[in-house]
């Protein structure tokens, strides 16, 4: 090893000015500590559903161990299109309306790299998803934030976003149901962002990678299936969360040729196509995988309640949040920074959770506490978090 | 307390009986004394036959023997399987008793202390069975997966302890 410092000025501007994500931090620091209860994880607990990875060696022994065309196998991408119109009446062309990619995120870094030139701003609902800002920057864009709060369970206001939009605005970014809050937006919410877009001509990048998750009554909006968004939307979905398949990586997205053509085109050049084994295991997942998708719902969803319950009891407020696999409480009665009550109770208490804060400025005050772990070890955190208030 | 409900309490009882009830109140969104209501409800109705442990005998030196036996039947004319299958039931033995399609008849699961006397009772108390035509037996020699539940050693947790 070199014992001097790397010259400067050899990274770019762009990534040097990028801020390591706050997460990686803490998750150094538990990596230091044994016996650790973990609510920091922010994929499922479940292990893939043998009939999706037993698809997935199917493929490997028939030697289907090649490239598949760029956008995806295209009985997939018909699966998916299937899927979408099936469950929010939306239909997709699957020839030139769909794309399977590297997971979610690479959707949205290569929809950030086709859309936006240099300066151009993105208004983003936060606290959000870690990759959404360094996204825009990586496209050399300039991400502007907008704001949102518990007592509006985390909804974002349209005047909000409305203040946020310049005449340099090319697309508004968001997520319903959320990481971190676990938040969904109302439909009327959802609407109102609409006729913004609509009236500013803005793109609309809508992350519904949780849209299975989803413990409400009123079932959830596809924000590319409300009345005249489909031009303007660029709909996100993937495999991770609700089929328990993050090492994987597929997801897809979907809309409008033009863009998706422009997609496909750095994705050609990047990355040629997701892997063929995983988009496999992704056929198999829509095919057979919606018993065990309501399954884990089911599961999600008792455990969600004793989550809930459990903060609320505590004296933590948490707002109910009726999506993923999240809860965002607030910590502000103990008198502790989100990152001090993090950080303590990791190292007390020894329960990981994650800063609120670094999900944007706005979610400071809570902290995000995921229920994708197992009853026993929800109960046993949420009696070390007692014990940890109580010796504040 | 709505079907679905119902559904999820069955299903979370099924796999944890000791579940505390104020706990699985809460995890089901209903009232706190409803959860013990509604058990002795499906109790009361019989859909609720009992409780139990899932037990590995395998983990034990002596534990118990079991013995799936698939049973050809003549069945009678008027009673058809019901007759011989009450019969069968009878037998403390007789762990458990299926009509089944395919290639055999009654699907029988034999429980005991050892081979020997799972043997045994097939050749002198079910063989004999008036009706019985032909039984074949199969001893488990070992139990992976029972009631759902796999009973190999754990998988470990190998997520990243923090993720985005
Ligand atoms: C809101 C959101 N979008 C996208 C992703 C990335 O998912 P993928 O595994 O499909 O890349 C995550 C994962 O944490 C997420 O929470």
């Amino acid at each position: 090893m070199n014992p001097t410092s790397p010259p400067t000025g050899r990274i770019s501007r762009v990534v040097a000015d990028l801020a390591p994500s706050a997460i990686r931090r803490f998750f150094d620091l538990v990596a230091q500590t044994e016996g650790v209860i973990s609510l920091g994880v922010g994929e499922p607990d479940f292990a893939t559903p043998w009939s999706f990875s037993s698809a997935a060696i199917g493929s490997l022994e028939a030697g289907r161990t090649t490239y598949t065309s760029n956008q995806g196998l295209l009985s997939l991408r018909r699966g998916i299109v299937a899927h979408i119109q099936r469950l929010y009446d939306l239909l997709y062309d699957p020839t030139d309306e769909v794309l399977v990619t590297i997971g979610v995120s690479e959707g949205l870094d290569i929809a950030c790299r086709a859309l936006l030139n240099p300066g151009d701003e993105v208004v983003i609902v936060e606290p959000c998803f870690v990759s959404y800002q360094a996204a825009v920057r990586l496209a050399h864009a300039v991400p502007v934030p907008v704001a949102t709060h518990a007592a509006d369970a985390f909804n974002p206001r349209a005047a909000d976003v409305a203040a946020a939009i310049t005449p340099r605005t090319r697309a508004i970014m968001v997520c319903s149901p959320s990481n971190p809050t676990g938040a969904v937006y109302s439909r009327a919410c959802l609407e109102g962002i609409a006729r913004l877009a609509a009236a500013h001509d803005l793109l609309v990048l809508s992350d519904e990678i949780y849209d299975q998750l989803y413990y409400g009554t009123e079932g959830h909006t596809c924000f590319a299936a409300l009345p005249g968004m489909r031009e303007r939307t660029i709909y996100f979905n993937g495999f991770s969360k609700a089929y328990a398949m993050t090492g994987w990586r597929i997801g897809y997205a979907c809309g409008p040729a033009d863009i998706i053509a422009a997609m496909t085109k750095i994705h050609q050049y990047t990355v040629m196509c997701a892997p063929t084994a995983s988009q496999e295991a992704a056929l198999e997942a829509l095919r057979r995988g919606e018993p065990r998708v309501a399954e884990m719902v089911r599961s999600y969803d008792q455990r969600r309640r004793l989550l809930v319950d459990g903060f609320n009891r505590l004296g933590l407020d948490c707002f109910e949040p009726l999506g993923a696999f999240y809860t965002f409480p607030s910590v502000a009665r103990t008198g502790l920074s989100d990152e001090e009550f993090c950080e303590r109770l990791l190292v007390e208490r020894k329960v990981a959770t994650v800063p609120g804060s670094a999900f944007g400025a706005c979610g400071a005050g809570h902290i995000r506490a995921t229920y994708a772990t197992g009853l026993p070890q929800l109960r046993e955190a949420l009696e070390r978090i007692e014990r940890f208030l109580q010796s504040l | 307390m709505t079907e679905h409900q119902r559904l999820e309490l069955l299903r979370a009882i099924e796999t944890e009986p000791l579940v505390d009830h104020a706990e699985l109140a809460v995890r089901l969104g209903v009232e706190a004394g409803e959860v013990g209501a509604e058990l002795a409800s499906l109790e009361e109705a019989g859909v609720i036959k009992g409780y139990r442990a899932l037990i590995d005998w395998d983990r034990l030196q002596t534990g118990a023997v079991h013995a799936f036996v698939d049973v050809h039947v003549n069945p009678e004319a008027e009673a058809g399987f019901d007759a011989i299958a009450r019969r069968i039931a009878r037998f403390e033995e007789v762990h458990s008793l299926h009509l089944v399609s395919g290639g055999r008849d009654l699907l029988v699961v034999v429980r005991g202390q050892d081979f020997k006397e799972v043997a045994l009772f097939v050749a002198e108390k079910l063989a004999p069975i008036q009706g019985v035509t032909r039984t074949t037996t199969s001893f488990v020699l070992r139990t992976y997966k029972t009631e759902g539940t796999a009973l190999l050693s754990a998988t470990e947790d190998t997520r990243l302890a923090i993720a985005p």
